[in-house]
């Protein structure tokens, strides 16, 4: 198994002095204040247990709203929702219950960096489909058909998409469902970024097309919208038949999630709404900030629609996307992910996170307008 | 966009038209004009450095002063605190609630000045009943701003 391509620059940068990272995917607010104080009231308490495996039953409720007032989805708290170790145990679970040996699982990339490897560690077999730039790297219904084979098992759908800021909407969604309808394909719905849409767009389901709830297992999280990676905390929701494998596989490997994060997570579903917009409203700036940046540096740069990175294409300057962030790390101590650590699809493209302060980004921005000027590529 | 705006003008007042007008998602005359609007308004009254005093010159200090007053009759409190609002020492002058009625913050050289301060010129004002003073030891966080060193950016790239 291959070590993460994220990691690679990383390990470099760590040894330089002034390096400008926009290597991150990780928010950089604390966690709410509301939300850490709820925690230690729940240390203060000694909530220091295990809870049920499936999570503590008032915070399987408070999901169950969240989902039903954010998304239009129902679940039953009893049997459908399955609290896990942040979102990446909900994707490992699930896929572990679905896979048998030799099963195909669809992945399109570029995509975060998860889905192959646990997918060849449950035994199945990993079918990549390539967005495409000219597509907005959204799935498209022919390269799906054309990727569905009797052996396909599942379908991974991750939007709004880390690296590359795609996101489905409700017409690009019903095309797919179109497709799955009458196939016996799950679809593992990663929406850890569901909070983080841009333009007005709100985030859409698949769960919540027709036909699509029965096959369908919505894993999110608390990580990413309320910033609260540390806690180590998410759920994946779905059909009870499909819950009930996934529990068996949590029960036995995990047992439960931290009791602590779940106590102070209710707090996070019911209480902080307004510390989610505020957040928002500043990745948009930042967002709006990166693109314009990279655009007058002379990289087509789209507008990403959901989560919190740009993904700017650099193949204009001649350079592969890892001899372009190694040349950039070199000479201007800046790091960002080259696309191809998140697939082949990734060629020509470098993630760059906007979890930083706009001052942080302009002084990126600035090393990088000196990395091409210095190669006689700024326009 | 008036409260984007002004929320982004409170963390950083240097920030460039052109700046504000990418972040906002708006044209830069549009910014110029909304800017303009609320300085004229009184809704932007300055632009202003958040200054760590105590790394200037170690012995200025500040204090919060508790005022007690007898409010004029028509007057209220406008006419003390109108008074105090011009003395050049005073950085902040608020009407409160509680125990006392008003609140004065003053910057000075050293205690002694400070204590002068208050013994010469806000204890003899006429309806003020009586004072007490609070030094302030040691700033954290003003008008927003952390003082104490920056936090490092201990994010870790994880997968």
């Amino acid at each position: 198994m291959k070590p993460s391509g994220i990691r690679k620059f990383f390990d470099i940068a760590e040894q330089m002095q002034d390096v400008i990272s926009l290597g991150v995917g990780e928010p950089d607010f604390a966690t709410p204040w509301k939300i850490r104080a709820a925690g230690i009231d729940a240390l203060e308490q000694g909530k220091t247990k295990y809870s049920a495996n499936r999570g503590t039953l008032r915070l399987r409720e408070s999901v169950a709203e969240y989902m039903n007032k954010k998304f239009h989805l129902t679940y039953d708290p009893a049997e459908e929702i399955l609290i896990t170790v942040g979102g990446s145990e909900g994707i490992d679970a699930a896929l572990r219950a679905m896979i048998a040996p030799g099963d195909e699982v669809i992945i399109p990339q570029p995509s975060y960096v998860c889905y192959e490897p646990m997918t060849a560690l449950a035994g199945g077999v990993p079918v990549i489909i390539e967005t495409k730039a000219e597509d907005e790297f959204k799935l498209t219904a022919r390269d799906l058909k054309a990727a569905l084979t009797p052996k396909t098992k599942a379908l991974i759908l991750p939007y709004p998409c880390n690296p590359t800021g795609a996101i489905m909407e409700k017409k690009d969604l019903e095309e797919i469902a179109e497709v799955l309808r009458g196939t016996d394909v799950f679809v593992i719905s990663d929406e850890i970024y569901a909070e983080l849409t841009f333009g007005g767009l709100k985030h859409v389901s698949i769960a919540s097309l027709p036909g699509m709830r029965e096959r369908t297992v919505v894993v999110n999280g608390f990580s990413k919208a309320f910033s609260m990676t540390g806690w180590r905390l998410g759920f994946a929701v779905g059909p009870k038949e499909i819950i009930a494998q996934i529990t068996k596989i949590h029960q036995y490997a995990i047992m439960c999630a931290p009791t602590l994060s779940q106590n102070a997570a209710v707090t996070a579903l019911t209480e902080c709404e307004d510390d989610v917009q505020e957040m928002l409203e500043e990745y948009d700036m930042r967002r709006r900030f990166i693109v314009s940046g990279f655009t007058e540096l002379g990289l087509t740069c789209r507008n990403p629609r959901g989560a919190f990175y740009a993904f700017p294409c650099i193949s204009s300057t001649g350079m592969t996307s890892e001899e372009f962030c190694e040349a950039l790390l070199a000479e201007q101590h800046v790091a960002l992910v080259p696309g191809t650590a998140f697939g082949k699809g990734g060629e020509g493209f470098v993630r760059a996170s906007y979890c930083y302060s706009v001052a942080h980004i302009k002084e990126a921005l600035r090393r990088i307008g000196e990395f091409l000027k210095n190669r006689n590529l700024k326009k | 966009m008036n409260r984007k705006l002004l929320k982004l003008l409170s963390k950083n007042a240097r920030t460039s038209l052109e700046e504000l007008s990418v972040l906002l998602g708006e044209s830069k005359e549009a910014v110029a004009k909304e800017m303009d609007a609320m300085e004229k308004e009184g809704i932007i009254r300055a632009y202003k450095a958040v200054v760590d005093w105590e790394r200037v010159d170690s012995t200025g200090v500040s204090a919060l002063i508790e005022l007690r007053v007898s409010p004029k009759a028509g007057l209220g409190f406008e006419e003390v605190a109108g008074k105090v609002m011009q003395m050049p020492e005073v950085e902040s002058v608020y009407l409160m609630s509680g125990g006392y009625d008003l609140c004065v913050i003053v910057r000075g050289k050293t205690f002694q000045e400070v204590a002068m301060f208050v013994a010469k010129q806000l204890s003899t004002i006429d309806s003020v009943l009586s004072t007490a003073t609070h030094f302030v030891l040691r700033r954290y966080k003003d008008t927003d701003v952390i003082l104490i060193d920056k936090q490092k950016d201990d994010r870790e790239v994880l997968v």
